[in-house]
């Protein structure tokens, strides 16, 4: 089996390029020295120092906030989207809903930094990176919601539309209760993207607003601290956190990342 | 089309109704911003960034007059096109036998594997630029071209083992057996069997980190020398430091229209491949 074994390297080596620079991001987060270089000694303090910097506190709030109410809005508009486009043949709205999603950010960007600012004369802040989120959120939604519709078996409306459901009825009482995993995991997905976001968010967050990622880069651009490694730890235990619970309750969530 | 769905087909008026919302915020929000940047690349640049009044300045070709006259855009977006060609090479290398794995593993192992995969990509994607800066700063490799390559590298590798993997796991097993029966020894196997069947999930995954490597601006900002800025630096640039607004939008069309040449050549050889295919059996 010399050829098993070879791919069994080489498969390691790739998973280890995956998580050695991720480990020693946490492990030097429990280093008791300003240098991200050689282990001193064990310590907690540049936790201590997170909760102590309000500009970080301050735009952490800022980034739930608009998470929140972006991904509600984007599972709104986004869930209307995957049923349109699973029920009717359109042209514009696929187009519209996918091109977002498979186009570089920083295209979107600009050019709703360009259209926020030049045609509406908006002062960029909370409101411009709600739309900018909603805007890119809305077609994973819409994917993922016509994905679940996709894969079931259509004649279950033809059933209760036999036993004299009128459409509405067969809307709340079957397809609703039938989507609803792939509408929450939609959900779930658009909150991440947004809570994640740092492209489009940098071009249309103007000076006085900052999100969590926001201020990680600002922090990278001034300084290289061990406070860094804590932030990003702390944001890692929370990424799990929320991996576990959506594959416990929307195991859809995870299938619509890949 | 479906004759049977959730909703009757011939309702005119509820196909409106969800349909209108949607399209309405999208056309406002995604479909006008991108027209307007095509018109704000023949404006003038207002003084402190912005567009110069029209009634002033009137239209110009000034923006691209720029592009073409100094070679050093022609240039960027020549280097932007081979980061993104060694980024997407890279990633196949370090990807093909991490999916090749996942699909050759027992069943109950793969999610398993899978999620081992996604993991890390699920880190928040400045936290996996900063873990080079503390990797590379020790090596003095940082603020290097190999530093950003290493970097497109790391970001991007997931959207390269997925599709690979979806696609390697569809493979029947006796086509390999088959060909071990006749003799083909395992170099022969994996270049006359599973790398022509694997053609079109690399080729998604090809496509899935070359465009958005084409667009990365963060990457070389973060990891990158000040010779190693990419379109995406240029495009930011304008926007944001230089505040030459035309100047960013017609960087940024032909940023576009980079994107959309990719996106139709992965199409069509991916068409060619089918059509070849189907010639055969």
């Amino acid at each position: 089996m010399k050829r098993g074994l070879l791919l069994w390297c080489a498969a390691l080596a790739t998973y280890a390029f995956l998580y050695i620079p991720l480990a020693v991001v946490v492990l030097f987060s429990f280093n008791d020295s300003e240098l991200n270089a050689a282990w001193v000694g064990f310590t907690t303090r540049w936790y201590g120092h997170l909760l102590a910097n309000e500009a970080l506190l301050q735009a952490a709030g800022n980034s739930l906030l608009i998470a929140f109410v972006s991904s509600t809005f984007a599972t709104l508009l986004g869930t209307m989207a995957g049923l349109a486009m699973h029920r009717w043949r359109l042209r514009l709205l696929p187009f519209l809903v996918l091109t977002p999603v498979a186009m570089p950010e920083i295209l979107l960007g600009v050019s709703l930094l360009l259209f926020f600012r030049q045609v509406l004369d908006l002062t960029l802040g909370m409101f411009s990176i709600l739309v900018a989120h909603i805007t890119f959120s809305i077609g994973f939604v819409a994917i993922i919601v016509r994905a679940r519709l996709a894969g079931m078996d259509e004649s279950i409306f033809e059933a209760a539309r036999d036993l004299g459901a009128s459409p509405w009825r067969t809307f709340t009482r079957i397809t609703l209760p039938l989507i609803l995993p792939g509408i929450v995991a939609g959900y779930l997905m658009a909150f991440t993207l947004s809570i994640d976001d740092f492209v489009i968010t940098f071009f249309v967050a103007g000076v006085g607003m900052s999100t969590l990622p926001l201020q990680i880069y600002s922090m990278i651009k001034v300084a290289v601290t061990p406070e860094i490694n804590a932030v990003s730890t702390l944001l890692m235990a929370l990424t799990l956190t929320m991996i576990g619970l959506a594959s416990r309750f929307a195991p859809e969530a995870l299938r619509g990342r890949s | 089309m479906r004759a049977f769905s959730f909703w009757p087909k011939g309702d005119r008026l509820t196909r409106w109704l969800v349909t209108l919302p949607p399209s309405l915020f999208l056309i406002v929000f995604f479909l006008l911003p991108s027209l307007i940047m095509v018109a704000a690349s023949f404006r003038a640049p207002g003084e402190f960034g912005g567009l110069a009044p029209l009634a002033e300045r009137g239209l110009t070709l000034d923006a691209y007059r720029f592009l073409t006259e100094d070679i050093i855009y022609l240039w960027i977006l020549a280097k932007s096109f081979l980061v993104a060609g060694l980024t997407t090479m890279f990633c196949l290398l370090l990807a093909f036998p991490v999916a090749l794995l996942i699909a050759r593993s027992p069943k109950r192992q793969r999610d398993f594997l899978v999620l081992l995969v996604i993991l890390p990509f699920a880190s928040n994607f400045l936290i996996r630029i900063y873990a080079w800066i503390i990797m590379l700063g020790p090596m003095n490799l940082l603020y290097s071209p190999v530093a950003v390559i290493l970097g497109m590298v790391y970001v991007h590798l997931p959207f390269m083992i997925l599709p690979l993997y979806t696609n390697l796991e569809k493979h029947d097993p006796a086509l390999l057996e088959a060909a071990q029966d006749l003799g083909a020894g395992a170099w022969t196997r994996f270049w006359r069997v599973t790398w022509p069947l694997a053609l079109p999930g690399v080729l998604s995954g090809s496509a899935l980190v070359f465009i958005p490597v084409l667009g990365m601006f963060a990457v070389p900002e973060l990891l990158g020398g000040t010779g190693d800025i990419l379109i995406g630096n240029l495009i930011k640039e304008q926007f944001l430091d230089n505040r030459d607004w035309p100047l960013g939008a017609s960087l940024s069309l032909g940023l576009t229209a980079a994107v959309l040449g990719v996106a139709a050549l992965s199409v069509m050889l991916a068409r060619r491949r089918s059509g070849k295919l189907g010639a055969s059996v």
